[in-house]
């Protein structure tokens, strides 16, 4: 970088555009985070945070406690699997959707799109409410149409009560509320690829499946990769819906992902420094699945790692 | 944005992929159609084993009874305060922090684009514990941003938000062309001027888009206002006030469905004001 006349007084113009953001990023951000870092390494509990009790250096046996506990790898795995199988599936859906959206003409889109803008719309605890609702054991709508259409068996069927049953509809809910971001994304994407480069395509005799591969994918690529990123972050640290939807866990905590055991250790179970080395793993395991994510993209060669940095 | 007209307009299958489209949409939308419905339903209409997803008797009885019994307004209020100032100062903050890391060159500039790139991906919920006694010893000092306030929540989102947001705006800073900048200099227009008075206008899209994530985030919130609005109860927001008819034995679905009614119409009211240039936004911050 140039360092000349010009160069000091955009670093001084810069540093007074920045700082109001890079305050505010510090102190609830960046001091948080080493601040978890910290307590992870205490015993931590309530007459701690009260100030009643002096500090105890515990070094890593918050992380040793948590990797001997059985529920721990439990729960590590069931967040993975879930935030998988929603990261997936909104993806899978919203590009699928955004693709049929670009076939059809302008009334069927655009219900589409409202409905999508409505699934978006919805707060994450309102949603979770109404699919609650719809599954609810007693007055639920999908019991009563499945034991109508002939399956008798579902009448008054708990469909929170098992976890593949709680985990699949909290799932079906984020994923109903998540695939309108990536479908808007990927229509917008897809529309922005110019069609005289599909027509000459098709006029040197390319199949619709081989411009899609040659050039509608590399051109969509870094969308693709920013739906991807952002459907990851969201989906590895739902809150709302797990605790809503399957009241706080589950039964002993057979429906928990990594933030609600988190959560409940900490403020529940008043195990502050439990509670951080929890959230110190949620944030590693975040960090390494989204830098891997980007990395790949990078080695693709594709534009896609370009757009993020 | 330009729409590109597609070759395919006469193909077999077209009729198919729009019946698919209806009913994929009908789908998508039944859960809101149920929130509502269930909302006008009389009381007896809706803890009924056999529901119907229609109603003769269309009634307010629920929405009075959330308005009424709960404080609900009070909470609607909260709600659309803290969302409504998170929205207002993320735009003003990433909007120059954006003109920075894009039109200036300074030391350092690389780093901090790789910091907010990361900033991204930090699991915020995970910070609920330090950020709890960060607000608790911030409320002994300047009580209006500590525990039970909501000035605690708006730091919160702000702070989250922003990184995206700055990500995002950066590409529709640096598309608005370098020549612009130098004939408003020859004008005798400094910088702060420029970037108020000329950019700022020139990259509505991508502050639509941001306002809309950061409204979104704010008014979504569950964790945050669960964690830090403890025994102020006329300063929780909207996820409590509907908590009040849930319960294990003997829930109110009306009330509950009427106040998510009405939690998600703000939102739905904002996505349509907005949805046009939303599109562009999205698709825009890549392009820069």
């Amino acid at each position: 970088m140039a360092v000349g006349k010009t160069a000091r007084g955009d670093g001084r113009a810069a540093v007074r555009y920045l700082l109001p953001a890079g305050i505010l990023l510090a102190a609830i951000l960046v001091y948080p985070i080493y601040q978890l870092v910290l307590i992870s390494f205490y015993d931590y509990g309530q007459p701690q945070a009260a100030g009643a009790a002096p500090l105890e250096f515990l070094g890593l046996d918050n992380y040793a406690a948590l990797v001997s506990d059985v529920q721990f790898w439990t729960v590590l795995a069931k967040t993975v699997g879930f935030a998988a199988v929603c990261v997936a599936g909104s993806l899978v859906v919203g590009t699928a959707l955004a693709v049929l959206a670009t076939r059809v003409r302008t009334v069927p889109r655009m219900l589409l799109f409202l409905a999508a803008l409505g699934a978006w719309s919805t707060p994450a605890i309102a949603g979770s409410y109404v699919w609650l609702f719809l599954f609810d054991t007693d007055f639920g709508l999908v019991n009563e149409v499945l034991s109508g259409i002939g399956f008798s068996g579902m009448a008054h069927h708990s469909w929170t009560f098992d976890t593949y049953g709680a985990f699949g509809l909290v799932a079906a809910e984020v994923i109903w509320c998540s695939f309108p971001f990536v479908l808007v994304t990927m229509y917008a994407g897809i529309r922005a690829v110019p069609g005289e480069v599909l027509e000459a395509a098709a006029l040197d005799g390319a199949s619709t499946w081989r411009s899609t591969r040659s050039i509608v994918l590399p051109m969509v690529r870094p969308l693709l990769t920013i739906a991807t990123i952002q459907s990851i972050i969201w989906d590895f640290k739902v809150f709302t819906q797990i605790y809503v939807m399957t009241n706080g866990g589950g039964v002993a905590g057979r429906n928990l992902v990594l933030n609600v055991y988190a959560y409940q250790q900490a403020f529940a179970g008043q195990d502050y420094g439990l509670g951080s080395a929890i959230g110190v793993v949620m944030t590693l395991l975040l960090l390494s699945i989204t830098g891997l994510y980007v990395r790949t993209q990078r080695r693709a060669g594709q534009e896609g790692a370009a757009a993020w940095g | 944005m330009t729409n590109v007209r597609r070759r395919r307009v006469r193909r077999p299958g077209r009729l198919v992929a729009e019946i698919v489209t209806v009913v994929i949409a009908g789908l998508v939308a039944f859960p809101l159609y149920w929130m509502v419905l269930s909302a006008f339903k009389p009381a007896g209409e809706i803890q009924t084993a056999d529901p119907k997803p229609w109603t003769f008797a269309p009634t307010l009885d629920s929405f009075t009874r959330v308005l009424t019994v709960s404080g609900f307004g009070r909470y609607f209020l909260n709600s659309l305060v803290v969302a409504l100032a998170v929205v207002v100062l993320s735009l003003l903050l990433s909007f120059l922090s954006a003109v920075a890391l894009t039109r200036f060159r300074f030391r350092g500039r690389t780093v901090l684009l790789v910091m907010i790139l990361v900033a991204q991906m930090v699991p915020v919920e995970a910070l609920t514990i330090p950020l709890f006694f960060l607000m608790r010893s911030v409320g002994a000092a300047v009580p209006a941003f500590g525990l039970n306030e909501l000035g605690s929540l708006v730091l919160v989102h702000l702070a989250f938000s922003l990184p995206f947001a700055i990500w995002m705006l950066r590409g529709f800073v640096a598309a608005v062309p370098v020549e612009l900048e130098e004939a408003a200099k020859l004008d005798g227009a400094s910088r702060m001027r420029f970037t108020w008075q000329i950019l700022f206008p020139l990259v509505a899209p991508g502050l639509v888009a941001v306002s809309v994530l950061a409204f979104i985030h704010a008014w979504n919130d569950f964790l945050f206002a669960k964690t830090f609005i403890i025994s102020h109860t006329e300063n929780q927001t909207l996820p409590q006030a509907i908590l009040v008819f849930f319960k294990p034995e003997d829930t109110d679905w009306g009330a509950v469905m009427a106040s998510s009614t009405l939690m998600t119409i703000p939102v739905l009211v904002f996505f349509v004001l907005v949805q046009r240039r939303l599109v562009g936004g999205l698709a825009g911050a890549v392009k820069g």
